[in-house]
This record gives C-alpha cells, sequence and structure tokens, in this order.
C-alpha cells in the first residue's frame, strides 16, 4: 500500500492521482510515494455526528507534505487529508502516516463496499 | 432575449409528514396559481433535486410531477448537482428561455430528508466526496469544521463572528413563516452548543430539512403580457471547483463563487457595489463569509468583520439571507437553491412581508458539496 500522488509532465503534483492533472491538464504519467515523509498540520477538527461506520469521534487533519526533493517538482508542497491517531493535535504539528487496514466500515454506509478501497494511512504526530 | 420570473412559490420548510411527490406537487401547484398560468402553458418542467433515490427509494420524479400537474407533454428533466441542485436549475430553466426553445418553463425543487437518522442523511450527503476522503469518514461538517479553524487562525477572526452569522439569520428566520426556526437564539447559546466539528458548534450548522420551492420562467415580452410584476434574470454564472477539497490552492478561496459571480456580474453589466439584497448559501456560518468574499462584497479575511458590525443584518449596508438562510429556514438539498431565488423574487416585487427591505437588485449564490459547483444569480426588479 502506497499514499500514491500523482505529477505531471510540467511537475505539477496532487494527491490523490488524477489521469489528466487538474492543473494544465497533462496527463500524469509520474508517481511517487508520501509513505514514508512527514508532513505539518494545516488544519484539524474533531467531528462528533459522524456517519455509520465511522469512529465517533473522528478527528481529521489537512497537512501538507514537503516535495520541494522530488526532481522535476515544480510545486512546493502536497496536500492529503486524513484521519488521526489521537485528539490531540494542533495546526503546525509534525506528523507521519500510519497504515491502517480499515478507515471505516465498509458494510455500514451507502457505499457499495467492493466499489472502492477502506484502507488507508492515519497521521500520528512525530 | 430577456428572461422573467413571473411566480414563486415554496411549501413549509421542516419536518414534513410529506413525501417527496407530495411537496413538489404543492410547491409546482401554487408557483401556476401565482403565476397565474395554466399547466397547459408550461413547455418545459425542470425538477432540482439531489438524491431521491438514496432517500425514499422514488427515481424518476420529473415524470412524476409533470402527470401530477398536467403539463403534459412538456419537456421534462430532473437537475441533480448535489446542494446546488436548485441553484443549477435556474441556470436551466434560464437557459431554456433565454435560448427561445421555451416560452414558459416551471421550475420545482425538493428534497424529503428527515425521515433519516442524522447519521444516515449525513452518510447519503458524504457520498459526494471522492473516494479517497470518503474512506476517512469526512462530512461535509468536518469540511466546515477544518476550514472554519484554518480562516480564524489565518485571519485572526473571533469565533464570536461566526456565531453572529447564526443569530442574524435566526433573527431574520422569525419573519418567514415558512422558515423550519422561527425561533430568535442568543451568542450564548449559539456559541455554548454542542461541538459537531470544532471550532463549529451546532448552531453552525443548518438542519436537516423536508421542503419544496418553485419559480416561474417566461420571456420578458410575455410576462409584460401576464403581469406588472416580475423580476428579470439579469446575469447567471456557474463555476465547478475540485472534487478534492483539499487540492485548492487557498483552503479559504471558494473558486466556484468567485468564477460563477465574475460570469453573473458580467452578464449583468454589474458589480458588487450594485447589490442590494443577497442569499448566500449559510449551510455552515464560516460559508457566509467565504462567498462574501467570493462574490467581491469584502475582502479576503475580512468579512467577518461585516458580521460584526451588523453590517449584514436586514437594517444593514447590504442585508444577508433575509429569508433566514439555509440556516433557521432549513436546508432541503435541491430545493435550497429554488428557494433563495423565492426570496430574492419576492423582496424585488416587493412581496416579502415583514422581511422586506428596499431592493432593486438582488444576488442568491447557491454551493454544491462544499464550493464543488456553484450558481450565482442576479435579479433585478422589472423597470
Amino acid at each position: 500500500m502506497t499514499l500514491e500522488a500523482g505529477m505531471c509532465s510540467n511537475g505539477h503534483v496532487s494527491y490523490p492521482t488524477h489521469p489528466l492533472c487538474p492543473e494544465c491538464g497533462e496527463p500524469q504519467d509520474e508517481t511517487f510515494d508520501l509513505a514514508d515523509r512527514t508532513a505539518e498540520v494545516v488544519t484539524w477538527t474533531h467531528s462528533t455526528a459522524t456517519p455509520p461506520g465511522v469512529r465517533q469521534p473522528n478527528t481529521l487533519a489537512i497537512v501538507a507534505f514537503d516535495v520541494t526533493d522530488i526532481d522535476d517538482a515544480s510545486d512546493e508542497f502536497v496536500r492529503a487529508l486524513g484521519q488521526v491517531t489521537t485528539d490531540d493535535i494542533e495546526t503546525g504539528d509534525t506528523v507521519e502516516p500510519v497504515y491502517v487496514e480499515e478507515l471505516r466500515d465498509p458494510d455500514a454506509g451507502i457505499k457499495v463496499p467492493e466499489s472502492q478501497d477502506w484502507d488507508g494511512y492515519r497521521w500520528d504526530p512525530v | 432575449m430577456g428572461v422573467a420570473v413571473i411566480g414563486a412559490s415554496m411549501t413549509k420548510f421542516g419536518q414534513r409528514d410529506a413525501w417527496i411527490r407530495e411537496l413538489l406537487s404543492q410547491a409546482g401547484e401554487e408557483c401556476l396559481t401565482d403565476a397565474g398560468v395554466t399547466p397547459d402553458d408550461v413547455e418545459h418542467l425542470y425538477v432540482s433535486n439531489m438524491a431521491s433515490g438514496e432517500f425514499e427509494g422514488q427515481t424518476g420524479i420529473m415524470n412524476l410531477l409533470a402527470h401530477d400537474l398536467g403539463v403534459l407533454p412538456a419537456y421534462s428533466e430532473r437537475v441533480d448537482q448535489t446542494s446546488s441542485s436548485g441553484g443549477a436549475g435556474i441556470y436551466e430553466a434560464w437557459q431554456s428561455v433565454a435560448s427561445g426553445v421555451s416560452d414558459m418553463t416551471l421550475l420545482v425543487g425538493g428534497e424529503k430528508m428527515t425521515h433519516k437518522t442524522t447519521g444516515q442523511a449525513t452518510d447519503i450527503i458524504a457520498s459526494i466526496t471522492h473516494p479517497d476522503e470518503y474512506k476517512h469518514g469526512v462530512t461535509l461538517p468536518s469540511f466546515a469544521g477544518m476550514t472554519a479553524r484554518h480562516y480564524l487562525e489565518r485571519f485572526d477572526a473571533p469565533r464570536e463572528s461566526l456565531a453572529r452569522v447564526a443569530v442574524k439569520n435566526h433573527r431574520n428566520g422569525v419573519d418567514n413563516p415558512k422558515a423550519q426556526f422561527q425561533k430568535e437564539i442568543t451568542m450564548e447559546k449559539a456559541l455554548e452548543s454542542p461541538i459537531i466539528a470544532d471550532p463549529l458548534r451546532l448552531y453552525d450548522f443548518c438542519p436537516i430539512t423536508d421542503g419544496s420551492a418553485a419559480l416561474m420562467f417566461t420571456t420578458e415580452e410575455r410576462a409584460k403580457e401576464i403581469t406588472d410584476e416580475y423580476a428579470l434574470v439579469s446575469g447567471i454564472g456557474g463555476a465547478t471547483d475540485t472534487h478534492v477539497v483539499h487540492e485548492r490552492d487557498d483552503p479559504t478561496v471558494m473558486g466556484g463563487v468567485v468564477e460563477s459571480s465574475k460570469e453573473a456580474y458580467e452578464m449583468a453589466g454589474l458589480g458588487p457595489d450594485d447589490l442590494d439584497v443577497a442569499e448566500l448559501h449559510d449551510m455552515f456560518t464560516i460559508l457566509e463569509f467565504l462567498q462574501l468574499e467570493g462574490i467581491g462584497v469584502a475582502d479576503q479575511g475580512t468579512a467577518w468583520e461585516m458580521a460584526m458590525d451588523g453590517a449584514t443584518a436586514k437594517d444593514g449596508e447590504l442585508p444577508i439571507n433575509t429569508s433566514g438562510g439555509l440556516k433557521s429556514k432549513g436546508h432541503p438539498l435541491g430545493a435550497s437553491g429554488v428557494a433563495q431565488g423565492v426570496e430574492i423574487y419576492e423582496q424585488l416585487v416587493g412581496e416579502a412581508g415583514p422581511r422586506q427591505v428596499e431592493a432593486d437588485t438582488a444576488l442568491a449564490c447557491n454551493v454544491g458539496g462544499f464550493g464543488n459547483c456553484v450558481i450565482t444569480t442576479i435579479m433585478e426588479a422589472a423597470e
């Protein structure tokens, strides 16, 4: 399992990946893994009114990964949304991705379980 | 071709016994009466609705309503653009008349939601998100919480400014007999209500609602023959932002609001200074700030000052959400954008009763998802 970001020939980076770059429309023909990097918390919330199959409370954060070391990347960072491993989080905290097999109960919500993946990464404060 | 609105209606918003069929037909029938036209006159029928299949198991509702209202063989279509389905319906209805294809277009928006638990309704709405967002259990309220935190921290805005939006819109809703809540709230109540997605609390969020609203569109020429009281759709714009919310360049800018309002202003030959009243999509209090900034009424990071100064109150410099907004009037998804249109139409033709303000030019901004799709409509009073 990877936390895969996509990059087009113009160096635009996105997470998740898209067939064509949302910025310029060129194919995203390169990918790289964010899972072994750290990121900074941009913003966060404790969500208390959660849908069926989702932990309660569900602490979520948008984090930014520094990608200035990626060859040919024209973006300096790429953001990602994810659950946080703890309720104790602040803007500006450094976090690292931690793999989780099932982020929510696939059978409890409205979506057909087979229609998408349910594993992924939570943000764990470093 | 000039496009006019000649009639409007809405059902009581709230927790209703009626299902989608009855809600839509009630608003549709009342709109026909209000406009003074017969079912035979209707050439196009648009039904704005996000999820009647998911909520109720009823699909094909454009056909259902067309038959119930006796508007056969009019062209009919269901319009889904999530929470901005109503605004998208206004866009479709406007297009149908402006293009010369239809002389008389009825738009009815509606949603039946309250029979589901809050969790189930939240999940249906959250299913609009990207699979990589959905699997984390993200909800629209949690996007609002994260955006509100970023806004407050970045622009050093007081938490009280968000509560002021809730207090103002609840105050406005008292004068709207169709609103879900006709009840004032205090700052203390708003600030001490339970946390839903911190820093946002219960009173920062709109309720789950059943309801329907309708508008009748025709050509300006035909409007003049039918009535003295009509409004003109002088500008309209629609735009789409990223599906994945965190991919936006600036988390406090709703690109769809910026682009759609720019388009609407250009078409109308107007700007933010020309507005007399506006309905903004206050599904969450923070959205009122983001839209005031997106439509150019306030500079980025300053809209909270308007809330603190009372500039957006009914007696303020630019009254916002005289209807009570989604916050107090309620938010039956597909109906909300149409109901915004109903409010600005009533303001422009002088039928807003105790909510009436002096207005010749009005704007409605209807937001789908968390700014994913946006429709901005500008109406002007007929001369």
